[in-house]
């Protein structure tokens, strides 16, 4: 299987749903003619013209509204963000129009629509353009929220998303768009709501979403190599659809838990599952469900400071022996 | 792409506005009405201000919760507006969304269960008062929050001309919207990529309990924010339905044959508060404001004043309209109160299409396997 890249894989997801369904069209600030601010539609403007690549003005509200509204009439808007970071100033769109038209209407519409863009800190860019609300929006019923950690998910999932007759966010990471993995040539498809086991292990199950999943699977190699702890490491993939099945089969399998995430801790989605798990499983568990998220300050700018800020593998190992 | 300039010379414009109905009757897209057609306006907004009574008193029984826009004074905008619509052109509207229901097609029984909360409403109980839709019929809501529609109109004027359809949108605000950030970044769009899209600024002089000169920085014309756009703008008599049918004809043309938007501020009035619970409303507005409309400006009697002299209504059978209206009403309260109310397992229910849609595609379903959606088990046992 040929590696490529983060970037690359949902480039081609681009490319192959615009030549597969007419509806298709992506628009965002800067992503036909600049050939997108982080390279993720290079080409494609060129390629697909006008009708398929859509340069927006810098009016998140507008241009998000505008893409739920084209939705409601069967297109198929694939919409950009620069970074998820901007989406709040397209919060009314976004989770009132998105979220809730369906609903509202009693399923008289839908608004299948993509919204797309990198959500994550650890760039040195500051708070303002490090946000990871895929909390607050897997918060809003009618959203479906998805995190690829790696670029066979991103490409999978994105073609999914698009196909998909209800609105979803899917949140990139800027760290792992030069990053490459294994790519499968032909079509497939990765369906939403199916958790992926990236390493089976049996002393600890260290669950994650986004990029948080490749930080923990090196947290596992270190467990294994450095004090011989088989981790398991269950990436989500998606928020909502979340797989509630697959968290509860590896806790069952390794009766410990550490969430790790790149959200906030305060209210976040490890927080959430941290709640089904005891719920659900409670008598299972032979140690409290620890956590390693962003620690709880806004984004710091200064470059060594938001290292420390982000979780790494070393916070993973450390919070992992208070609990193996 | 590119963007033509069209702008017009700075005019005041006047709240209320002298029109020769004489003059406007003999325009061709008045003059094609037939009788027929003429009755059915008349009748149509006769049924608009009937059901709104209806619902007051229903609202003021307790059967109506939350809140309530009533739309009495302004039925003439809604009903003109729309009676221009073609098969591809659309509606979309905010939160004083009951005129436009009517004024589409939309039943009275439909719409006032809806805001009975019963499951026989257009949304099954699940908009209420300020979130009607009928997609069947090109109406796509009913949005309760101040603007927020009008990227929506945009949307959906794009995308009738990414597919190539000859209509356009009639996105609807109240003067009110008119300062919302969106309604500037959608006016922007619209002007910027020549969109079909007809921004219709209903202006009934106070966005909640704020006049235009405490709100607006320039009041005396909302429509004309439109040049900073690259927008044809115009201001319409929205009392006098003629008025309201050849402006809007207008811009329907040019949205069709040129696809381009404009913004028409059509001057109305609210006869009631903001919504019922506006107690303030002869506070901030004098009583004699309010009857000075009522008695010299009620869109209704003027059309039927004019109906009457060209021998298409008389007093007779526009009391008959009007009695046929208050049964109607009557009837749409009494079938709400009937209907029953959603089960509770609807709660969870048009939260997703593929949920809602499981079994029907069996691709999608392979898609959305292992779906998790919380619930709360005290209000829904699986």
């Amino acid at each position: 299987m040929p590696q490529i890249t983060y970037r690359q894989a949902i480039k081609e997801a681009l490319a192959e749903e615009i030549e597969r369904d007419p509806n298709v069209f992506v628009m965002g600030e800067e992503v036909a003619q600049y050939n997108g601010a982080y390279k993720v539609t290079e080409g494609l403007w060129e390629k697909y013209g006008d009708k398929h690549l859509v340069d927006a003005p810098i009016s998140e509200a507008g241009f998000i509204g505008l893409g739920i509204g084209a939705s409601m009439l069967g297109m198929r808007p694939v919409m950009e963000f620069m970074f998820w970071s901007f989406c709040y100033v397209a919060f009314d769109q976004l989770l009132n129009n998105g979220s809730f038209c369906r609903y509202m209407s009693g399923g008289l519409m839908n608004v299948p629509i993509v919204v797309r863009g990198p959500a994550n800190g650890g760039t040195n860019v500051g708070a303002t353009h490090s946000h990871t609300p895929e909390n607050l929006c897997a918060n809003h019923p009618g959203i479906k929220v998805v995190c690829p950690s790696n670029a066979a998910d991103a490409k999978g999932l994105m073609k999914t998303a698009i196909r998909d007759n209800d609105p979803v966010f899917v949140m990139e990471n800027t760290v792992l768009y030069g990053q490459k993995w294994e790519v499968p040539e032909e079509e497939y498809l990765i369906p939403m709501g199916k958790a992926n086991i990236l390493k089976e292990g049996k002393d600890i199950s260290l669950i994650a979403h986004g990029r948080a999943a490749i930080t923990a699977l090196e947290a596992a190699g270190k467990l294994a190599e450095e004090y011989d702890i088989d981790a398991e490491v269950l990436d989500l993939r998606s928020i909502r659809p979340l797989d509630v099945e697959a968290i509860l089969a590896t806790v069952k399998k390794t009766n410990r838990v550490v969430y790790v995430e790149e959200n906030k801790p305060f209210a976040s989605v490890g927080a959430q599952i941290t709640s089904i798990i005891q719920e659900e499983a409670f008598d299972y568990l032979d140690a409290p469900i620890l956590r390693v998220s962003t620690i709880d300050a806004p984004q710091i700018y200064s470059m060594p400071l938001e290292k420390i800020q982000i979780p790494d593998a070393d916070r993973v190992v450390k919070k992992v022996l208070k609990i193996c | 792409m590119t963007a033509k300039k069209k702008t017009k010379s700075v005019k005041k414009a006047e709240r209320w506005q002298d029109v020769d109905v004489h003059e406007l009757a003999k325009l061709e897209i008045n003059q094609r009405l037939t009788d027929e057609e003429k009755v059915r306006l008349y009748t149509d907004m006769v049924r608009i201000r009937r059901f709104e009574g209806r619902s007051l008193r229903s609202y003021q029984e307790g059967k109506i919760g939350g809140f309530l826009h009533l739309y009495e004074g302004q039925e003439a905008c809604a009903v003109g507006t729309i009676s221009l619509l073609g098969a591809d052109d659309h509606v979309i509207t905010a939160y004083r969304d009951h005129g436009h229901a009517l004024a589409v097609g939309m039943s009275m029984n439909e719409c006032m269960a809806e805001m009975y909360g019963k499951h026989t409403g257009c949304s099954k109980g699940k908009g209420g008062s300020m979130h009607f839709f009928a997609p069947d019929k090109n109406y796509w809501g009913g949005h309760g929050i101040v603007g927020g529609q009008i990227p929506l109109g945009t949307g959906i004027a794009f995308a009738l001309k990414r597919q190539g359809k000859k209509g356009c949108c009639l996105a609807y605000m109240g003067d009110g919207a008119i300062n919302q950030g969106a309604v500037h970044e959608a006016y922007n769009l619209a002007g910027l990529w020549d969109l079909p899209v007809i921004f219709i600024i209903e202006n009934n002089a106070y966005s909640m309990g704020t006049s235009q000169a405490r709100s607006s920085a320039y009041p005396e014309c909302l429509a004309q924010r439109a040049e900073a756009y690259g927008m044809d703008w115009d201001t319409v008599n929205g009392n006098i339905l003629y008025d309201v049918r050849a402006k809007t004809y207008e811009a329907i043309k040019r949205a069709h044959e040129e696809s381009r938007p404009t913004v028409l501020e059509v001057f109305t009035y609210r006869y009631r508060g903001h919504s019922v619970a506006d107690a303030n409303h002869e506070k901030y507005r004098s009583k004699d404001e309010i009857l000075d409309y009522k008695e010299n400006k009620d869109p209704i009697t003027l059309t039927r004043k004019q109906f009457i002299e060209e021998g298409v209504l008389t007093e007779e059978s526009a009391k008959d309209i009007d009695k046929a209206a208050m049964e109607e009403a009557t009837a749409s309260a009494e079938f709400a109160d009937k209907s029953p109310f959603p089960p509770a397992t609807s709660i969870l229910e048009d939260t997703y299409w593929s949920m809602d849609n499981k079994g029907q595609d069996p691709q999608i379903d392979e898609l959305n396997q292992g779906r998790f959606i919380f619930e709360d088990g005290g209000v829904y046992d699986k």
